[in-house]
């Protein structure tokens, strides 16, 4: 019973949102601060997993975010709603209550593909030139799109809130939202179960000492691809959830800026802790809706924040460490008994 | 039987020859020891063996098998595990963590059977961990399971990455100065540690060590190495005899008479 504490937990947690959201006592932009929450707790834990437990430095994670955000945007579009550019749609309309997953996983593999291109320069450089060259893979997609003339370009690509609609017309839920804690929830099962395994620890050898792994037997090419395609996979399905909030996305979305914003949620979480990750994902978004009184005073005062956290704590909220860590108590909920180390 | 075969192996730094037409036959079961003045080429020769190096020129046959060409985790995966000369342990994992991850190679499941726990999951974590927990035993760390290396003292960290080597279950255990940085309590131990292991795990162990009271006691058969050339080799007997041992570490013997 205990093993599935934590599932249980979050799906309660999902289902009083959900029930509240279905019974409006949170009005729409509460459920829109909750949606972006979700993502950006997607963002975050996928970032970490390259920047915090392999210790590599990529700075392009909005890059991913923007493959997957267009691949399942354009896919939903074109089979499911009937578009000027696309022509009329391919599939039943209603059918998308069903395949919006797979769009979405479709557009997460295109997304890890991506991540190859910067899984294989991390064979040779690690460090400060491979994070020039996740930049710049950043700046590829984000070009690549805006001169991409059929999917909008500069202008951006909408006709997502017609997938939306269409599936409240099949069952009246927030169905975006059911989506969003389905992918929240899989994100962190996934990375959870992978830095908890003796194979996955494989990729905290390789920051610690990648001679050392490399000698003693783990595949760091391979751990390196794993972790970079797992990554910027879990990014690309962020980034599908993400498109379907708004209904609109546009290239501008995915700029540095972005990925400047995700990365500050994992320092601020701290470093290789998945616990620390959603928390500060959760805080973040808080924080930045907060100080939204403040207009342009925000962006002085959350880098002041930062400032101030890497002063005082240098190593994050949580650096390396969990929740449970930290309040012992919640291991006696949280972690399944016989389970050492 | 010779377990590993080394035959003319040179390598180039650029245009230095930090090793030269090095020949060494190792049997199966013995101890042998590398040593030679600092700059020798020992640690290149183990770079070279365990493939963090791909040699300019030579051969290298593990139990038969040319080991050229492969990656340092696939020469690994074929028995033969080392510890390095400055320790270098995985800091922010525990000591369990760590003797579980070197058994990497020997995992057999991959990303997917971790992500859904596998039933082929299940079994080879349990494995690596009943390893590990044998290891830890073994070696009487069981009390430092849960701790991270860095906080040890040096002599337990030596003992930890010797466990770690031993956690892949090898057939050739490589040590690269063991003893350095240890005081004379600790080497006695190491002594001990190292005649024991290779009796409990029947295995042949090649050491480069510059502790001669290291080498001397626990050696076979010594090797002797001096600008990337075997200068000698025989029983430890008949390298304290040798003239060109002598020389290599003090200088010319005329010199010192004179």
């Amino acid at each position: 019973m205990r093993r599935y504490s934590p599932h249980l937990f979050y799906a309660l947690l999902c289902l009083l949102i959900l029930i509240a959201a279905q019974g409006n006592w949170l009005n729409a932009y509460l459920q829109l601060i909750i949606m972006f929450m979700g993502v950006n707790i997607i963002l975050s834990t996928s970032l970490n997993l390259v920047n915090g437990y392999m210790g590599e430095f990529s700075v392009g994670h909005a890059g991913f975010m923007a493959v997957g955000a267009y691949v399942t945007s354009v896919l939903n579009v074109w089979l499911f709603t009937s578009d000027r550019v696309f022509g009329p749609a391919l599939l039943p309309a209603k059918s998308v209550i069903f395949l919006f997953p797979v769009t979405l996983l479709i557009g997460g593999i295109v997304a890890a593909f991506v991540g190859l291109l910067v899984a294989i320069p991390s064979f040779k450089t690690r460090g400060d030139y491979l994070a020039i060259i996740t930049l710049a893979v950043n700046y590829i997609v984000k070009s690549a799109i805006e001169n991409i003339q059929v999917i909008g370009g500069a202008r951006g690509f909408m006709g997502m809130r017609n997938i939306g609609n269409a599936m409240k017309e099949v069952v009246n839920l927030p169905w975006i939202m059911i989506w969003i804690f389905v992918g929240t929830g899989f994100s962190v099962w996934v990375i959870y179960r992978f830095v908890n395994s003796t194979y996955g620890k494989g990729i905290v050898a390789v920051r610690d000492d990648e001679i050392a792994a490399e000698i003693m037997g783990v595949n760091t090419r391979h751990m390196k691809m794993v972790a970079f395609m797992l990554s910027s996979g879990l990014a690309g399905i962020a980034g599908g959830l993400f498109a379907h909030i708004l209904g609109y996305i546009n290239p501008g979305s995915f700029t540095i800026m972005k990925s400047t914003e995700i990365m500050v949620m994992v320092y601020l979480g701290g470093m290789g802790s998945l616990s620390g990750s959603v928390l500060s994902a959760i805080g973040f978004t808080i924080i930045l809706e907060l100080f939204r009184p403040l207009q342009v005073i925000k962006w002085v005062a959350i880098p002041l924040l930062l400032i101030l956290l890497m002063l005082f704590r240098p190593e994050g909220l949580l650096g390396h460490r969990e929740l449970t860590d930290v309040f012992p108590r919640l291991r006696r909920i949280f972690v399944p008994q016989g389970r050492r180390a | 039987m010779a377990i590993l075969e080394i035959r003319n192996l040179t390598h180039f730094f650029g245009g230095l020859r930090a090793v030269s037409g090095f020949n060494l036959e190792l049997r199966e079961g013995e101890v042998l020891g590398l040593i030679g003045p600092n700059g020798a080429g020992k640690t290149t020769v183990f770079n070279l063996v365990s493939g963090f190096y791909q040699p300019t020129e030579g051969d290298i046959c593990f139990q038969g098998k040319n080991i050229i060409g492969l990656r340092p985790h696939g020469v690994t995966a074929l028995g033969m595990a080392r510890t390095f000369q400055n320790i270098r342990l995985w800091n922010t994992l525990t000591v369990f963590e760590n003797i579980c991850i070197s058994q990497h190679s020997q995992l057999g499941y991959g990303t997917m059977a971790t992500v859904f726990r596998s039933k082929a999951f299940r079994t080879s974590e349990r494995r690596v961990h009943k390893t590990a927990e044998e290891i830890l035993d073994i070696l009487s760390l069981q009390h430092f399971s849960n701790e991270y290396p860095k906080n040890l003292p040096y002599g337990l960290q030596r003992r930890i990455e010797i466990g770690r080597a031993l956690a892949i279950r090898p057939r050739l255990l490589m040590l690269d100065e063991p003893a350095a940085g240890m005081n004379p309590g600790e080497v006695d131990q190491l002594i001990d540690l190292i005649k024991w292991i290779r009796d409990k795990f029947k295995l042949t162990i090649w050491l480069i060590e510059h502790h001669m009271r290291v080498v001397m006691n626990i050696c076979e058969r010594i090797e002797v190495m001096d600008f990337g050339e075997t200068i000698a080799q025989g029983t430890p007997e008949e390298i304290q005899q040798d003239r060109r041992v002598i020389q290599a570490y003090l200088g010319d013997a005329d010199l010192i008479d004179a």
